[in-house]
């Protein structure tokens, strides 16, 4: 292969979309990056999405649309499951479908209430795992409280999909005088985190690579909605649901990436204490072995919250007396400055810049 | 965690600090070569809380970073193939060619995959009979003895759709050159803890002597570095200049000597360029004539190619030692990376990139935030 024809190929598909003139995404294909969570990925919905579809209700991008319909404040959510394998320990692509939509309802404070969901089967997949999934769905809607009501099916050719693909859509109805937002977060609040974090990514990791670890993790996949209310009951029994100012549950691109997103969008600081940060041995253990990060490792049962700190501590107990918050902590604190930037303490008394990662993280080589 | 937790130990790290402070009396100006432990230093903020005159300076030990741009183009090349499986360690997958990058490459239909051990190519290799396996076997001594094992593995199996394109570099031979060079600053080194488990240290000792610069072979956590710097500064402040070891829970003096009988068998010593800066003699290695087979710039015959470095670059330099990430007007502006200009922004292990991901681009008004901040 020679050189020159590259080239004329590489300036070829360099070309930006036609005489689009929204702003140039510079990259020729999609790359797997831009599925991260990341840098990459904000540029993408930037770039492609929000500058084309550009309204008050998108730009807040919250994990839901808050919407008002006839006096009644809904919020509305969507999310694409596309895991592999489809079963691994702790839960399945099935369970987290409904989860996954359950708890971007329940963070913006909304009771979840129906769900639609849309498969893309691949022609060869064994009937028998379909059930498999959709029993798992049947019993996750169950648990969280919620009705599949609406839903549709495609097949595609063998290859031309991994197996089962399922798209989830919810409403959830706010039933509570919640104020919760991305950009709400003030200097000297307090940042919640419900447990140990990276049990998903890195069982997930562990199962398509064939790793094995002693003591195996198992995903966290659950819902939070039961959390969210416990802990927007305690704030309303003190009297001060407000000072609940927002909720994230850290899903792809982890702890760092949520806790980077509500830094820039309040335009705050934030200084988390490494010794704070549940992590479990076994998911260091593989995170070390890999050479990843686990805060930027995913999560499907956690929950981030920043709360004012005069009822912090009654939050807190609110949570740990929840059976998905027994291992919760304040890993630190919101601040003044630098703004827009998670700082961390590290275990030996040093301080560095948590930042959001570019694209996917990568295995270092040694 | 067991072998960790006790090594990040933030009291112990204090008294270490300490103790640093009561030996130096000069400033001194130390390289720690591996980039798994530059990361280190930054990820945990090692450098801050050491005194002013004890300068740590980053070496040229990120075996991604140091790979020459013309041999990542013909990776490149081969990645293109149809017919060809392209098997990598992760942090090379993102570093840019002449032309993108892997992901790129996959992107556009390449078959391009991560492993995290050489020997996994044996299994794709074995699941894919029709398809060429292609291994970039890149690194230090660290990794020759893995990727050794893959050539000696499928020899021993006859298999003959696997090969490996080799980028192999030598830590020592890298010293020679800092050591060498007119503009070196370097007065003593924390050696490479993972290279050294493979081949020893005894190989660094006529270099200690030679340049009269003391040598610690050093691990990678916290308390390792800090232990390193304190045993290289009592040795400049007594003048002595000797081969410690540091990291004695894991290596000794001869190292592991199965994995270097298996190098011997596989790869021989021979010239290579280091990305940045230009051919050292002797500082590498190719495969032997018995496993030329499964040398992959062999069996695809991929021409030399060209390459031209972005002249505002100064990565060369800051894998000597002579400058450091700030000191290049690119830094975090137009070198990030997301649009590296140079070897060192482009792996995590990179100084440039180590700088960049834990903050170090903004200005020092940030800087004093977040120090008030921190404390």
């Amino acid at each position: 292969m020679s050189t020159k024809v590259d080239e004329s190929e590489q300036q070829e598909l360099a070309q930006p979309f036609g005489s689009c003139p929204l702003p140039i995404f510079d990259h020729p294909q999609i790359v797997l990056g831009h599925g991260s969570g990341g840098k990459l990925s904000a540029e993408l919905i930037e770039k492609v999405f929000v500058s084309r579809f550009r309204n008050p209700t998108l730009e807040k991008m919250d994990d839901q649309a808050v919407l008002d319909v006839g006096g009644v404040r809904l919020a509305f959510t969507t999310d694409s499951f596309v895991v592999t394998p489809i079963f691994f320990p702790g839960g399945d692509i099935g369970a987290l479908a409904v989860n996954g939509t359950v708890n971007d309802l329940a963070v913006g404070g909304a009771k979840p209430l129906y769900l639609a969901a849309a498969f893309i089967l691949e022609e060869g997949l064994p009937a028998a795992d379909l059930a498999r999934v959709v029993d798992s769905m049947a019993i996750a809607a169950q648990n969280a409280g919620v009705q599949l009501v609406t839903g549709d099916t495609k097949v595609v050719n063998r290859g031309k999909g991994d197996k089962v693909f399922i798209t989830t859509t919810g409403i959830g109805h706010m039933n509570r005088a919640t104020e919760l937002s991305a950009d709400r977060a003030r200097p000297g609040d307090k940042i919640l985190l419900s447990g140990f974090i990276g049990d998903h990514g890195i069982t997930i990791l562990s199962q398509r690579e064939g790793l094995e670890f002693e003591g195996a993790p198992e995903s966290d996949c659950a819902a939070l909605h039961g959390l969210v209310a416990a802990i927007l009951d305690e704030a309303e029994a003190a009297g001060d649901l407000r000072s609940v100012r927002v909720m994230r549950d850290p899903t792809r691109g982890g702890v760092a990436t949520v806790l980077n997103e509500i830094a820039q969008r309040s335009r705050a600081g934030m200084i988390l204490r490494e010794s704070e940060i549940p992590v479990r041995e076994t998911v260091r253990g593989a995170c070390e072995l890999l050479g990843l990060d686990p805060l930027y490792v995913a999560n499907e049962g956690k929950l981030v919250a920043v709360v004012a700190p005069q009822i912090a501590d009654r939050v807190l107990s609110a949570m740990q007396q929840h059976t998905l918050g027994t291992d919760g902590r304040i890993i630190g604190e919101v601040v003044e400055q630098p703004s827009g930037m998670v700082l961390m303490r590290t275990f030996v008394g040093g301080t560095r810049v948590v930042d959001v990662l570019f694209g996917e993280q990568l295995p270092r080589i040694c | 965690m067991k072998y960790l937790d006790e090594y990040r130990d933030g009291d112990i790290a204090a008294k270490l600090v300490e103790r640093i402070r009561r030996v130096q009396t000069k400033p001194w100006v130390i390289m720690e070569v591996c980039g798994g432990q530059t990361h280190s230093i930054v990820k945990n903020g090692i450098d801050h809380l050491l005194p002013k005159g004890v300068e740590l300076v980053h070496g040229p030990g990120c075996p991604v970073c140091v790979t020459p741009l013309e041999m990542i183009d013909k990776a490149h090349a081969i990645a293109r193939r149809p017919d060809v499986v392209f098997c990598s360690f992760g942090d090379m997958l993102r570093v840019p060619g002449s032309n993108g990058d892997l992901f790129s490459i996959k992107s556009q239909g390449g078959d391009v995959r991560v492993v995290y051990s050489p020997i996994d190519c044996l299994k794709i290799a074995k699941a894919n009979p029709d398809r060429q396996i292609v291994f970039f076997a890149i690194g230090f001594e660290t990794t020759a003895p893995a990727n050794a094992m893959l050539a000696w593995q499928a020899r021993a199996t006859g298999m003959t759709n696997v090969s490996l394109l080799v980028s192999h570099v030598l830590v020592p031979p890298a010293i020679e050159a800092i050591l060498s060079s007119p503009q070196n600053r370097v007065q003593g080194f924390l050696g490479p803890g993972h290279v050294c488990a493979v081949v020893g240290y005894r190989e660094y000792e006529p270099l200690a002597g030679r340049f009269h610069v003391p040598i610690v072979v050093t691990g990678f956590e916290p308390l390792d570095i800090l232990e390193g710097v304190l045993m290289v500064i009592e040795q400049l402040e007594q003048g002595r200049a000797e081969v410690e070891n540091q990291y004695s829970r894991v290596l000794d003096r001869g190292g592991n000597r199965p994995a270097q009988d298996l190098i011997g068998k596989v790869f021989e010593v021979s010239d290579r360029k280091w990305r940045g800066v230009g051919n050292i003699p002797g500082s590498g290695f190719q495969l032997r004539d018995e496993f030329r087979e499964f040398d992959a710039e062999h069996r695809f015959s991929v021409e030399t190619i060209d390459t031209m470095e972005p002249p505002v670059c100064i990565a060369g330099q800051i894998l000597q030692g002579i400058k450091k990430p700030h000191d290049c007007p690119a830094f975090g502006t137009e070198c990030t990376p997301q649009h590296p200009l140079g070897a060192t922004m482009v792996s995590a292990e990179g100084a440039c990139a180590a700088y960049y991901a834990y903050g170090r681009h903004l200005t020092d008004a940030d800087l004093v935030t977040i120090g008030a901040n921190g404390k």
